[in-house]
């Protein structure tokens, strides 16, 4: 680029500056990239973000590339989509790439979260940027929603038929509510149309602006990285820059380069080899044209959102109970607790006297419907409820260790119970899951203020 | 960093165990087991050979809507014999195996439309379809006089019965080490085999033969392109090791000043 470097072109110079009087091009490549010092200290699951990021791209052209020649029709979609598979030159490849690209959108997503909950990334001063991530989390989960309507197999209008059925479950409006997203009193042609323009332009804009959002927060703070503690502490007076950081480029360009290298092998196996994963990537029975005379025998959604479905499903009487005998501990924990004030008091107080009389007058689905939205929204509240002095799970001690491998597995638990059709046995395990999960959270301010953790060193090891 | 490779491992095989605990199913096969075979996309014989008894037993009641007939230069076939041999249904082979029967005279005759059969291997998956064109037998109680052990009460009737011959299903008591198997209700437990009843133009082992090629063909047809994207995934894979390698050394030369 035009900065640090002698440019032998006098003419590219020329119209760097050309530009930079304008613009902040010079300014915004420094600040953001090549001046951006990030923790010398990365380690593997820091790839996620930016593959993530790779992903995003892929899925934006390929997407563009299928909207050409699909057709957002009750009557032609299927077809259409068979047709982009087997006349569109390299049609077949297009839309294998978007199809595997929607589960790896995830698989990263994931896995970047992971870290964050390892490495203690939500706490502050990153609070902002775990909230946007959030948000970007909540868009791409409506993305991925609306966009499997479209292929509108069996699975694509179960499933959405499934999914909208649950705004049904709001007392007085739900039905009325039901209608006006659906359009129709089935998921039907309007349906279909309406969920075509969520999915190729309103989500994808709205993600957009928020993935550039999360970059600029997190550019603000600086990253944070696997010891959890800050470089900014220990500025090099001769240079200003953190001792133990390195500009994001070259040094982290040429490493993300070939981790993106790495993951785009892994991804080509699937996408050649394996494109329906077993039925995991593409359903079966999504092979079906939608029939909305004929329900299938099992509904399951795709694998990234059955451990959501799996709290929906586990959410019976007999769990109304769970959450009731929590709420009345939580009020007399409230009751007991020293400090704070009355008001304080009073709110808790209030806030569990409002679940008791909800749990009274709400049915057990209404309920999975809260709780499945309490499992994703819950995330947002992770910077005030870990109340750990050191942010790294390396110098955690073993209750925060425990605490999140349980919550892992219950999360891997979850999904799979989603995917299976529900006997007494495996509700009592997703019941069991769903407990667990959200004990994570909730008991977070608890055990990890009484957690023993060791002192973190002062600079990154 | 120990805690960290440990639960990464424990995270991994986690996601393994479940990934292998057992796949989302399949349209439901009423508990019977299904006999797994396995399809090659390159085996063209046996694609031409389930070609021509698609085309001559399938596609009167069943379309394929979505293929073309000269998509079947892809197995080996010229537009001549396309032309010669396969073409009934339409006049050009630029033109796809639709059916001149109507859906609604179908839904009247059958008692539900004959589906469309483009991608139904990918929806049942082959060894379903095998077993189900191998489990019809005789049944005076149905209109069609035929009824299937993996698909009970079906509209379709034995089309290829000819080819295999006629067959009756008989109840008996299951047996296993010579003793009768008893079920939860303790009643022995019944299974149904078939029994031949008048023979057909093909012997048992060329009758699974030419279903095997059929399945073969659907599963082929599910998919058409699939030996150029297994090609080409090939030398994709080629090209991205070697980038993974250039990244690689970049990444080591960039590096080595950083301690």
């Amino acid at each position: 680029m035009a900065n640090g470097t002698t440019s032998k072109n006098v003419w590219a110079r020329e119209l760097f500056e050309w530009i930079d009087a304008r613009f902040p091009l010079s300014a915004l490549w420094k600040s953001q990239v090549s001046e951006y010092y990030a923790p010398k200290n990365f380690n593997f699951w820091y790839y996620f973000g930016s593959l993530a990021l790779v992903v995003l791209v892929l899925q934006i052209v390929t997407g563009i590339f299928l909207t050409m020649n699909y057709k957002p029709d009750a009557l032609l979609a299927f077809a259409s989509v068979e047709y982009i598979m087997r006349e569109v030159s390299w049609g077949w490849l297009i839309r294998y790439l978007h199809s595997t690209g929607a589960s790896f959108f995830f698989i990263c997503v994931y896995l970047h979260m992971f870290r964050a909950l390892m490495y203690g990334s939500y706490r502050k001063p990153r609070e902002l940027t775990w909230l946007v991530g959030v948000a970007i989390f909540l868009c791409l989960m409506a993305e991925a929603f609306f966009g499997y309507l479209l292929p509108w197999g069996q699975m694509s209008f179960w499933g959405a038929q499934v999914i909208v059925n649950l705004f049904a479950a709001i007392p007085f409006v739900g039905e009325s509510l039901a209608i006006w997203i659906r359009g129709d009193y089935v998921v039907g042609d309007a349906t279909l149309n309406r969920f075509f323009a969520f999915h190729v332009i309103a989500v994808p804009l709205v993600l957009l602006g928020i993935v550039v959002a999360h970059l600029m927060a997190l550019h603000e703070t600086g990253s944070n990285n696997p010891d959890g503690v800050e470089i900014k502490k220990h500025i090099d007076p001769g240079t200003g820059h953190p001792v133990d950081g390195i500009p994001f480029h070259p040094y982290y360009t040429v490493k993300d380069l070939f981790g993106t290298m790495v993951f785009l092998f892994v991804f080509a196996i699937i996408a050649f080899f394996l494109p329906e994963f077993g039925g995991y990537f593409l359903e079966h029975n999504n092979f079906i044209p939608a029939d909305p005379l004929k329900t299938p025998p099992h509904i399951a959604p795709v694998w990234y959102f059955t451990p959501y479905y799996s709290v929906l499903r586990a959410t019976t009487d007999e769990l109304k109970w769970v959450i009731a005998i929590a709420a009345v501990v939580f009020m007399v924990w409230a009751f007991l607790r020293r400090g704070g004030g009355n008001a304080v008091r009073m709110t808790l107080l209030g806030a569990g006297a409002v679940v008791l009389v909800l749990l009274y007058l709400l049915e057990a689905k209404v309920w999975g419907v809260i709780l499945m939205g309490a499992s994703v929204l819950i995330f947002a509240f992770m910077p005030w409820l870990d109340r750990s002095p050191v942010k790294s799970i390396r110098y955690k001690g073993w209750m925060y260790k425990l605490a999140l491998t349980i919550f892992v597995i219950s999360f891997l638990v979850l999904g799979y119970l989603g995917m299976q059709t529900p006997t007494n046995t495996l509700t009592r395990i997703a019941q069991v899951g769903t407990i667990l999960y959200f004990a994570f959270f909730l008991l977070m301010p608890w055990y990890t203020s009484i957690d023993k953790t060791e002192t973190p060193p002062e600079r990154v090891t | 960093m120990k805690t960290t490779r440990g639960l990464a491992a424990a995270v991994a095989a986690i996601a393994l165990a479940a990934a292998f605990a057992g796949g989302p199913a399949r349209a439901a096969s009423e508990g019977v087991k299904l006999d797994e075979i396995g399809t090659n996309a390159t085996d063209l014989a046996s694609l031409q050979s389930g070609a021509r008894t698609f085309v001559n037993f399938c596609l009167s009641c069943h379309s394929a809507s979505l293929m073309r007939y000269n998509a079947l230069r892809e197995i080996g076939l010229t537009d001549e014999q396309i032309k010669d041999n396969l073409l009934f249904t339409a006049e050009k082979v630029g033109l796809p195996m639709s059916i001149a029967m109507a859906p609604r005279d179908a839904k009247e005759w059958f008692g539900a439309t004959p589906p469309d059969l483009s991608v139904i291997a990918r929806s049942r998956g082959p060894s379903w379809l095998y077993t189900y064109l191998r489990s019809f037998y005789r049944d005076p109680t149905m209109t069609t006089g035929w009824n299937n052990l993996v698909y009970p009460n079906v509209g379709m009737p034995h089309v290829l019965w000819r080819l295999q011959g006629e067959r009756v299903a008989r109840e008996e008591a299951a047996v296993k080490d010579g003793r009768p198997i008893m079920g939860e209700d303790g009643r022995p437990l019944m299974v149904v085999r078939l029994e031949p009843l008048t023979p057909g133009t093909q012997s048992a082992i060329e009758y699974d033969k030419t279903v095997y090629d059929l399945v073969n063909f659907l599963a082929w047809m599910g998919e058409p392109h699939q030996m150029t994207r297994k090609r080409v995934g090939i030398w994709v894979l080629i090209g991205l090791a070697v980038l993974i390698l250039l990244s690689y050394f970049l990444k080591q030369a960039y590096w080595k000043d950083v301690h």
